[in-house]
């Protein structure tokens, strides 16, 4: 059995105005991370709100560990542990109360499912006093990680959780993903980093409410249609301009300390605009794409499709 | 080289806790400057006392040549500010908040409304020009809260995490108008978790535990700690925080 299923999903808000969801279906196995990207405004967390039974969709099924989300919502919210993107734990009370206030809900305490949260709540031990509304960051997704997990859901959704968070704790913090898939657990988790998304068993790629495509990292990666440069001279902002004005160019950006390009002509010819251009100690070299380059391909795509040109 | 930001030994306590520990680093005009820390290093504290929002315990500091202790309403009017949490009036259009911070940092009418134009074509915003801000995705609304916080032409802007939860593709065209206000002269001093970003910077510098535990270019860090990337650099010296991110 999958743990969620998605059929034919289309939702609109406004009376019908803004289309937010459009035709969505997708499976996700049990046991399996999958990772939900896409632009701001994707529709991303519409997927989740429905997904948890927060939002009816117009049209469409869907089901989460077996049970219909409209029909069976009460089972569904036994079930699954939920991060939106927003803190949403109540700032007022203490990192402790907070915790014993989501098992008391789920009819369950702190202790019967410690070992679960365990890995994380050590962490936040030393600060179990202080109010929610004053940790940092970093601390307030572990809390909010800890109180979707305190009643031992079988799926959870993380919506965008290491927003704002330094690579430190982004780091602990999918340590703990990982734990948590060995135990079974079903994760849905959406977010702006690609690294990340690089850690999931398969990447859904969602943009103007439509799925793109779904496929593991590797393949995602695979599919990329084009050769990829990577460009770096001494005047990067220069060379970005002359590599973005030059007729061949389909695609250039920053990429760390390189320029991501790619182009229709061959690297001789582009080598010698860019000498005449005037760079000079030039780095030219092919690069295999990463998930983030796809992302980038794929709004770019879309942008020049919706008449925008600007390279 | 002209120096903008002038720090030394700046220090600000909260009670025992010293949030930002005798930090000293020059900036330079028209500088690409990152300011790198995990959560709860210290960055926001140091930022705003440099923005003159905050006044510091101990040291010195000048931006823009006006002293943090006894000029800070000079230093706002000379600086942009783009803070974490807040930076747009939600309620107002797009065309009202540029009026607005136009306005507020004493733009002529004339002015306003050549800026008005400039902002709303380089954006591209022309259909959500009388749109509430509220209604905007993030990634346009953190492009004109930059776009406002240099509406006044200031020396030096501050950003404090601008590209937070932003995608990847977003993120690139923030970087292009960092990038094309850098290259008219305006000095830009940056926060960011997205460490590609670091890469972007002219400099860098890494605080842990309220202290600048590194400053350099992204090259030379990578090279003084032997990594390839600006993450392992981070890792390596945000691993020794004693101080819990709080």
């Amino acid at each position: 059995m999958n743990a969620i299923e998605l059929k034919n999903i289309t939702k609109t808000y406004n009376k019908g105005k803004v289309l937010a969801v459009d035709d969505v279906s997708f499976s996700i196995a049990e046991g399996e991370m999958f990772g939900l990207i896409g632009p701001d405004g994707a529709g991303k967390s519409s997927i989740f709100r429905m997904l948890t039974t927060l939002l009816i969709p117009d049209k469409g099924t869907a089901t989460v560990g077996g049970y219909d989300i409209v029909k069976d919502f009460k089972a569904i919210r036994g079930i699954l542990g939920y991060m939106p993107g927003r803190f949403s734990l109540y700032q007022d009370l203490t990192v402790e109360e907070n915790l014993s206030f989501f098992a008391t809900v789920f009819e369950t305490s702190i202790e019967e499912n410690y070992n679960l949260i365990k890995d994380i709540y050590v962490q936040l031990e030393p600060f179990k006093d202080r109010r929610a509304g004053k940790l940092s960051g970093g601390m307030k997704q572990k809390l909010a990680l800890c109180c979707a997990l305190i009643h031992k859901p079988k799926v959870l959704f993380l919506d965008e959780p290491t927003t704002g968070v330094d690579v430190v704790s982004r780091k602990e913090f999918w340590e703990m993903l990982k734990r948590l898939k060995a135990q079974g657990i079903t994760i849905l988790v959406s977010t702006s980093y690609m690294d990340e998304a690089t850690l999931c068993d398969r990447i859904g790629l969602i943009l103007g409410g439509k799925l793109l495509s779904i496929a593991s990292p590797e393949d995602t990666v695979k599919a990329y249609p084009e050769k990829l440069y990577a460009v770096k001279a001494p005047a990067m902002y220069k060379l970005l301009n002359d590599l973005r004005s030059h007729d061949c160019t389909m695609n250039c950006y920053t990429f760390g300390e390189y320029l991501h390009l790619s182009t229709e002509c061959g690297e001789e010819e582009i080598r010698e605009f860019l000498a005449e251009s005037g760079h000079t100690d030039l780095e030219f070299k092919p690069v295999t794409p990463t998930v983030e380059d796809c992302f980038i391909r794929l709004l770019k795509v879309q942008s020049d499709g919706n008449g925008n040109k600007s390279k | 080289m002209e120096t903008v930001i002038k720090a030394n030994k700046l220090t600000k306590r909260f009670g025992d806790f010293v949030a930002v520990d005798e930090i000293t680093f020059d900036v330079y005009k028209g500088e690409i400057f990152g300011f790198l820390g995990a959560n709860g290093a210290g960055k926001t504290t140091a930022m705003r006392m440099l923005c003159g929002l905050s006044t510091p315990t101990s040291g010195e500091a000048t931006v823009a040549g006006f002293d943090v202790f006894t000029q800070p309403e000079e230093i706002k009017k000379n600086i942009g500010y783009m803070s974490q949490k807040f930076s747009l009036y939600e309620d107002l259009s797009v065309l009202e908040n540029i009026e607005f911070y136009g306005g507020i940092y004493g733009l002529s009418r004339s002015e306003i409304r050549e800026k008005n134009k400039e902002l709303i074509s380089k954006l591209g915003l022309e259909k959500e020009a009388n749109n509430l801000v509220r209604s905007l995705p993030l990634g346009w609304k953190q492009k004109l809260s930059f776009l406002v916080a240099i509406v006044h032409q200031p020396k030096i802007v501050f950003l404090d995490e601008p590209t937070g939860g932003v995608d990847p593709y977003m993120r690139r065209e923030f970087w292009d108008l960092i990038y094309d206000a850098a290259d008219k002269g305006i000095t830009i001093f940056v926060t960011t978790h997205y460490l590609d970003e670091a890469e972007y910077c002219n400099r860098v510098t890494i605080m842990v535990d309220g202290k600048i535990e590194a400053l350099d270019s992204p090259g030379g860090l990578r090279q003084k700690f032997g990594v390839a990337s600006m993450d392992e650099v981070f890792y390596k010296l945000a691993r020794q925080a004693k101080r819990s991110a709080d």
